[in-house]
């Protein structure tokens, strides 16, 4: 579904993507797990169109997507849950949802993918007409999920969706994305907590300084030496 | 008291006049984070545009409204894509600032190539006549102008908060990634965005006209005022600037009576700083991306 070959990327002179190459089959979970700063968030940018690689391609579907505008990356079906939520904050809960589907295929079932979504998130219909910044940590981070979803994508990323969050919230983030993967939508996860996402995914990626070093199945992951002393401090 | 009451109208008529000016300048900074600073340029040349229509073909200003916007219209949107557009994407965007300073220069020295430094007036049967309310007078063409107003702030508030395009207007100011990864065309986002500011501008240009004498520099005397109204009014609130502008029309109004006419531009600069160090996001402002 999505392969990504050779990619590289980076900000301005700095290069921090070395030369990536990944797959993201139909149907699958993979997770790409990593340090802080590895480029695990630059390698999703890529691929959402909001960072330019500079050599290499990224292909979804057999089109070449690596230099297409970020609107035109959504409309393939590719929608990105970005790092820190990034709500509308001063839009109300159901505009922050109604923007979710701004593609035009999206906004033509949007009212069919606002009640599959808030039957998702019952909590979030009592905040409908809350602005998306007056809302607390893990109530934005659903918001942004559900926005997410609301463009009925086939590909979903999401980065680090756990970040900041309390623990009890963090368990019903990976609920749902458990539950929106079995709905068959395909799922593309970054977190820094290795355990849960390994835990979940089909497949990872292990990220070390922009190249990748390591990839098996999550179950095989969890029991590698070296996940376990990097990233899991067993 | 009369004489105090119809201070007040004026200073509302007057009030009426900063708004529809400022309307345009309001929008862009608000939404594209731009000073534009050849605002009263823009201005300028929907003034020539309807003085022209007036003068040479014999049409009533206000006849002339729907053309003018729609070239202002087409002129906001060549700015954007084809001046303002490709400086995005340069290193720095301070550059795009230097770039309407020096749009605005050029359309200056244009209208004096054309036009000469000469001030036409623009013919407008009606306009100038006033109305009386009881003992209080007021000019058609104000009432008019204070009504369009009003309307352009109402049609623009529905227009952001009802329509899709609206919506992903305030989406792009409040989050310009986060709004590209809704699928949103940020690029022409701005350039719609750009062209309804100016042609905002048009609109106010075909009323400005038959009560004010067009000239070259004729945007350079109104667009400082337009500033301080933005600021005022919250930086990029329509709502705040509607409000900042009649409070600025109020006090030039009353100052220039009751202070001294050569004082009312001291009294609302110092107003206006004062209200800068009280409360810097304007006297309506929410902070970024408020509207
Ligand atoms: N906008 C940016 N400009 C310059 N450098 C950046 C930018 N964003 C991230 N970086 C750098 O790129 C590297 C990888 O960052 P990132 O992809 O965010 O890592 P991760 O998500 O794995 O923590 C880091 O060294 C970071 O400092
Ligand atoms: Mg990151």
């Amino acid at each position: 579904m999505l392969t990504l070959h050779e990619v590289q990327a980076g900000y301005g002179r700095t290069t921090i993507l070395h030369g990536i190459s990944a797959e993201v089959r139909a149907g699958e979970v993979v997770t790409i797990v990593g340090a802080n700063g590895a480029g695990k968030t630059t390698t999703l940018r890529s691929i959402a169109g909001l960072v330019r690689p500079t050599a290499g391609r990224i292909t979804f579907e057999g089109e070449e997507i690596g230099r297409m505008q970020p609107h035109e990356v959504v409309a393939r079906g590719i929608t990105l849950i970005p790092e820190g939520r990034q709500l509308f904050p001063f839009m109300s809960v159901r505009d922050n949802l109604r923007m979710g589907a701004y593609t035009p295929a999206a906004r033509a079932r949007m009212q069919e993918t606002l009640e599959e979504v808030l039957d998702l998130f019952p909590r979030l219909r009592e905040r409908l007409d809350q602005y998306g910044g007056s809302l607390s940590g893990g109530e934005q981070q659903m918001v942004a999920i559900a926005r997410g979803l609301m463009a009925r994508p086939k590909l979903l990323m999401f980065d680090e969706p756990s970040l900041g969050l309390a623990p009890i919230i963090v368990r019903q983030v990976f609920d749902v994305v458990e539950r929106i993967a079995s709905t068959g939508v395909t799922v593309l996860i970054v977190e820094q907590n290795v355990f849960r996402t390994l835990s979940i995914a089909d497949r990872g990626y292990v990220l070390e300084n922009g190249a990748i070093v390591m990839s098996d199945t999550g179950a095989a992951l969890l029991r590698d030496d070296h996940v376990r002393r990097a990233y899991l401090g067993i | 008291m009369q004489t105090f009451l119809q201070l007040v109208i004026n200073g509302l008529m007057l009030g009426g006049l900063f708004a529809i000016i400022s309307i345009g300048l309001t929008l862009i900074f608000g939404i594209i984070r731009l000073v534009n600073f050849a605002h009263g340029e823009l201005l300028m040349v929907g003034m020539y545009l309807t003085w022209i229509g007036t003068s040479q073909l014999g049409l009533h200003p206000y006849v002339l409204a729907p053309p003018v916007v729609l070239v202002l219209f087409v002129i906001g949107v060549l700015i954007q894509r084809f001046i303002l557009q490709p400086l995005l994407d340069a290193r720095d965007a301070h550059v795009q600032i230097f770039a309407t300073v020096g749009l605005s220069t050029a359309l200056i020295n244009l209208a004096l190539l054309v036009f000469g430094a000469d001030l036409y007036a623009t013919p407008a049967p009606g306009v100038r006549e006033a109305i009386h309310f009881g003992p209080f007078r007021v000019l058609i063409g104000q009432l008019v102008m204070f009504g369009c107003g009003i309307a352009v702030v109402v049609a623009l508030h529905l227009f952001l908060e009802r329509s899709y395009l609206g919506r992903a207007i305030r989406a792009t100011a409040q989050h310009r990634a986060a709004a590209q990864l809704m699928g949103v065309d940020v690029r022409r986002i701005y350039i719609v965005t750009f062209g309804i500011g100016a042609a905002c501008v048009g609109l106010a240009a075909v009323l400005v006209a038959p009560l004010y004498p067009t000239s070259p520099t004729v945007g350079t005397y109104f667009v400082l005022t337009a500033f301080v109204v933005v600021v005022l009014g919250g930086m990029g609130s329509l709502h705040g600037a509607f409000v900042g502008a009649l409070l600025i029309g109020l006090v030039d109004s009353l100052s220039a009576y009751y202070i001294a006419p050569d004082l009312k531009e001291v009294v609302i600069f110092g107003l206006f700083l004062l209200v800068l160090l009280v409360r810097p996001t304007g006297l309506f402002g929410l902070g970024r991306g408020s509207e």
